[in-house]
């Protein structure tokens, strides 16, 4: 029997549940996730249609990991992930700008500070903590 | 149709028996393939194989993080409720938020390390665990809300960037997790500090008298210089950066800021050699860092004294989610 490998992404309706057939075992999806290299997190990478787990393990193995572009593979029924994508609960239309850096917009009062305690502005550095989510930033200055 | 052989070994038994957790080599064989692994920059995950030496190390490691995260919530949920505007409340209540979730991430990475999260909190509230010095001292005033979430929160991310790439892979992804939520505290805690130094001479005293107060526990933090070489945090890679490393790249960024405002940094030996890139300062007090830390600080007992009132309190919430009978707290709960 030939494996069955989902082209597609996500869960599609037509096969959500595996199929049948007189002859034939059930098969159903198994989400794979794979990790590129060490230390990577797992992303996901697609998908296999399998009869049971370890099947889905080989057919992973086949699917993503034939190049050795791989060096850890995740294989889950696509039944026991649980899903959440309600946009009221994810995306609820509040302001949050105190969570987010936009939210601290310090240029002006930072020249008025400097102003009234008669000081110059530091020397931009490569290296700053805010805004920049804890990354460097090549050339980006320490101001706002 | 699948090769049946797929999954068999390509490579030779010694060839395979490089990766460390490999288990058909003698202890002190698959030891030494372990360090050499992480030394050359190799990552572990959770399933790996680990030396005994290492799982303790980064479980003692990550312990102390996730608890001065739970604890260092504290001195800053004090002032929710004084918060001068809605808008720093609800900042101010996001951070303590976050703080108290970066526990929970990092609480997860100790776990998995095979130490249960109520054992982790059982030592935590017995004084057998340790979370960080700042976190031990009263709050007195707005301006210290300002200097915590600036300043503590600028010092603990310039650990916490270095953490990026510690060899335990799984506290190395918490981390950037982690620097993300710090980096809008330390935008939050600068704003805070900047406003009031825009404002009244008296707000400006404010901040002046909080930075005079948490310098020294600043200053501290990252701990009394140690030998590069006999460090076994930084031999096994679970962090890369000594800690006067992290000083002075704390001060190298915070310094110039903090001069920016016109705020006197409270040390009068502390100097930026120009040639060198490197701060002298007066010598941090280590004594009070080590009595601090070993619960001997001015707030370190009420705090934890909360923190085992607030568990009590809450016990018939844990009971509920693990389907046990719980005992509902008295009427008249100790804390709101």
């Amino acid at each position: 029997m030939t494996p069955t490998v989902m082209g597609s992404d996500g869960p599609s309706p037509t096969t959500e549940i595996g199929h049948t057939s007189a002859s034939g075992p059930v098969l159903e999806p198994y989400e794979v996730f794979r990790q590129e290299k060490d230390g990577d997190p797992m992303r996901h990478g697609g998908n296999v249609m399998a009869p049971d787990p370890e099947l889905a393990l080989h057919y992973a193995r086949e699917m993503f990991s034939r190049r050795n572009e791989s060096t850890r593979l995740w294989i889950v029924r696509r039944a026991d992930i649980a899903i959440l994508e309600d946009a009221d609960l994810l995306n609820p239309p509040l302001d949050r700008s105190f969570k987010k850096p936009g939210g601290y917009v310090m240029r002006d009062k930072l020249a008025a500070a400097r102003e009234r305690a008669g000081t110059a502005k530091p020397a931009a550095r490569a290296e700053s903590h805010d805004r920049t989510g804890g990354r460097r930033q090549g050339g980006a200055g320490g101001t706002e | 149709m699948t090769d049946p052989l797929a999954l068999d070994p390509v490579l030779p038994v010694r060839q395979r028996s490089e990766r460390p957790w490999n288990d058909d080599l003698p202890h002190d064989e698959r030891y030494r393939h372990f360090e050499e692994h992480v030394i050359a920059g190799g990552k572990i995950e959770a399933t790996d194989w680990m030396p005994d030496e290492y799982r303790t190390a980064v479980l003692r490691f990550v312990e102390m993080h996730a608890n001065s995260e739970l604890m260092g919530v504290l001195p800053e949920r004090e002032w929710i409720m004084r918060a001068p505007t809605l808008r720093r409340k609800l900042a101010l209540t996001a951070k303590v938020q976050d703080e108290v979730g970066h526990a929970q991430l990092l609480y997860r990475v100790a776990e998995d390390l095979g130490k249960p999260r109520e054992q982790m909190l059982e030592d935590l509230m017995a004084g057998k665990t340790k979370f960080h010095n700042v976190f031990h001292y009263p709050t007195k005033s707005w301006g210290d809300i300002g200097i915590i979430a600036w300043l503590v929160d600028a010092a603990a991310i310039v650990a916490q960037q270095a953490l990026r790439d510690s060899s335990y892979a799984p506290y190395a992804r918490t981390m950037q997790k982690v620097c993300w939520e710090e980096s809008v505290h330390i935008m939050h805690g600068r704003d805070v500090v900047v406003t009031l130094m825009n404002g009244t001479p008296s707000q400006r005293e404010l901040v002046q008298e909080a930075l005079n107060r948490w310098w020294g526990p600043l200053m501290q933090m990252h701990g009394p210089r140690g030998d590069r070489a006999k460090d076994r945090d930084l031999h096994w890679r679970i962090k890369a950066k000594t800690s006067e490393e992290l000083r002075q790249e704390f001060l190298t960024i915070y310094v110039p800021r903090l001069w920016e405002l016109g705020l006197t940094v409270p040390d009068p030996n502390l100097k930026l050699d120009e040639s060198t890139k490197t701060w002298s300062y007066t010598e941090p007090d280590w004594d009070e860092l080590r009595s601090v830390v070993t619960g001997h600080g001015p707030k370190s007992q009420e705090r934890l004294e909360f923190r085992r009132l607030n568990r009590a309190d809450t016990s018939w919430v844990r009971a509920t989610v693990f389907g046990l009978p719980a005992v509902l707290p008295p009427a008249e709960p100790a804390f709101v």
